[in-house]
């Protein structure tokens, strides 16, 4: 039987892992690919990785710990693809076919795509037709404005016409893969999943959905998993928390008897970062 | 040394790391030179059945694949799109020949309940001893994407099914040839073992 997942976020901002909160605040973490190795070794099912930087600035020079210099985007995704034998999911600052194909040729499996098809649909129709269905994730960011929820562009910042469940429709129709979607007014309030809008959605598309946004405990990726059908459950800030995380969360949904599978740790071969 | 063809279908890199970290030698290539000194040929590949052959076709690949793999028996390990090539014919986009080294299908899987693509981690079940699945438990969860699958005319090369709303072909053995429609390159510790035993063939 398929299995659920359970997959962390890692949100890069200008080179570095940052946490955040109401799509706004951000906390600098540290260095992307020990992240990564760590999320690797704990068995997460998958990974996402958003880059929600403004320019093109990246700077994750660490000379006093002998950590490589990665000057761009693409160089830290292929360094991620080397330490992790898991599925990769690259989003942020998608806006053309040719973006799209180098984030594959670097070792993305897929890509995730927010405010390109918002400005034109058809970019989903065509992008799922150049490299299939299977690696097209489109993140739906949500707020909830006047008791109406309602989907936003440009990382939250503007709002558009449609309704999520509207949208979720759209973007299926149009050859969407799956659904990342993301509550912007639980991010990083660690307060749980937005449940009644992941209901709405789930309900209404038979493509994946993936859930994201307010986890601050594992009984809220159990809720989401018993109350709603998404396929897959998503989080940021609470894996860089704690120790082992993903393994600890594992354990915790395997033993409620949700579908997922069993938890596992993974002694990588290698020494994990690559330093070329 | 391994050869991992190299025919423009999707992510090849992350073929190349799992069995470069597991200590193998290994070469990504499309020529003919290389693969005839192949010891092992990995098929990799993301896409359409249909472009999967053009693309071989037009590189030259399918005589040199033949020659290899069908004549000097070398061992041969299909990866999701690589395993359902060696079908005698695919039906995504229309009916296109495959290699026709396993006689069989490529179709559609037929769902109802469930979403296509059959994307995430979903475990298989062993039909029959395979050196392949050494040291594997008896439903180890591997990773899948694709919405097409191997319907084989003989359930015999079957080494292991998968189930989603029904089970279908998800690791094949016929002699030198073996298929995987999961991503054991994707797939963490099973995938790991999996690809561990190849080596080892």
């Amino acid at each position: 039987m398929k299995k659920n997942r359970l997959i962390p976020v890692l949100l890069l901002k200008n080179g570095f892992l940052v946490q955040s909160k109401s799509f706004c605040r951000y906390q600098n973490l540290g260095d992307p690919i020990t992240a990564v190795k760590r999320l690797s070794d704990w068995a997460s099912d998958e990974l996402i990785y958003l880059d929600i930087s403004q320019d093109d600035s990246y700077d994750t020079r660490r000379e006093d710990h002998g950590h490589p210099n990665r000057s761009k985007f693409i160089d830290i995704i292929r360094d991620v693809s080397h330490n992790c034998f898991m599925p990769i999911t690259v989003g942020g600052r998608i806006k053309t076919i040719e973006d799209i194909r180098t984030r594959l040729a670097n070792g993305a499996d897929k890509v995730c795509i927010n405010t390109q098809p918002l400005l034109t649909p058809e970019f989903v129709s065509l992008a799922a037709s150049k490299f299939g269905s299977q690696c097209i994730v489109v993140s739906v960011d949500v707020k909830l404005k006047e008791g109406k929820y309602v989907v936003m562009a440009h990382g939250g910042k503007v709002e558009t016409a449609y309704h999520p469940v509207e949208w979720a429709k759209k973007v299926e129709s149009l050859g969407a893969g799956e659904i990342l979607l993301n509550s912007i007014d639980r991010d990083g309030m660690r307060s749980g999943y937005d449940i009644e809008m992941l209901s709405q959605v789930s309900d209404s598309v038979r493509i994946p959905v993936i859930a994201m946004g307010g986890v601050g405990e594992w009984e809220h990726f159990a809720e989401a998993l018993e109350k709603t059908k998404v396929d897959a459950v998503a989080a940021a800030n609470i894996f860089h928390y704690f120790d082992q995380s993903v393994f600890v969360a594992k354990k915790y949904l395997f033993e409620k008897n949700l579908n997922v599978r069993p938890p596992s740790l993974i002694h990588s071969g290698h020494g994990g970062v690559i330093l070329k | 040394m391994i050869t991992i063809i190299d025919y423009n279908m999707g992510n090849i890199r992350s073929v190349f790391n799992a069995l470069g970290d597991l200590g193998a030698e290994v070469i990504v290539t499309n020529k003919k030179e290389d693969i005839d000194k192949a010891d092992k040929i990995i098929l990799p590949g993301v896409g359409a059945f249909g472009e999967g052959m053009d693309h071989l076709r037009v590189l030259g690949l399918v005589e040199v694949l033949d020659d290899n793999v069908m004549k000097r028996k070398k061992p041969f390990l299909g990866i999701c799109l690589g395993m359902q090539l060696v079908a005698d014919v695919g039906f995504e986009f229309g009916a296109n020949k495959g290699l026709g080294w396993v006689s069989g299908e490529v179709k559609k899987l037929e769902v109802k309940n469930v979403s296509l693509p059959h994307i995430g981690w979903n475990d298989i079940a062993k039909k029959r001893d395979c050196p392949l699945l050494q040291n594997l438990p008896d439903s180890a969860d591997f990773y899948f994407v694709h919405s097409y699958h191997v319907v084989p005319s003989s359930a015999d090369v079957i080494a292991a099914s998968c189930d989603y709303e029904g089970a279908f072909a998800s690791v094949i053995h016929k002699e030198n040839i073996y298929g995987v429609q999961f991503h054991p390159e994707k797939s963490q510790k099973a995938g790991k073992v999996l690809l561990e035993n190849f080596i080892k063939i």
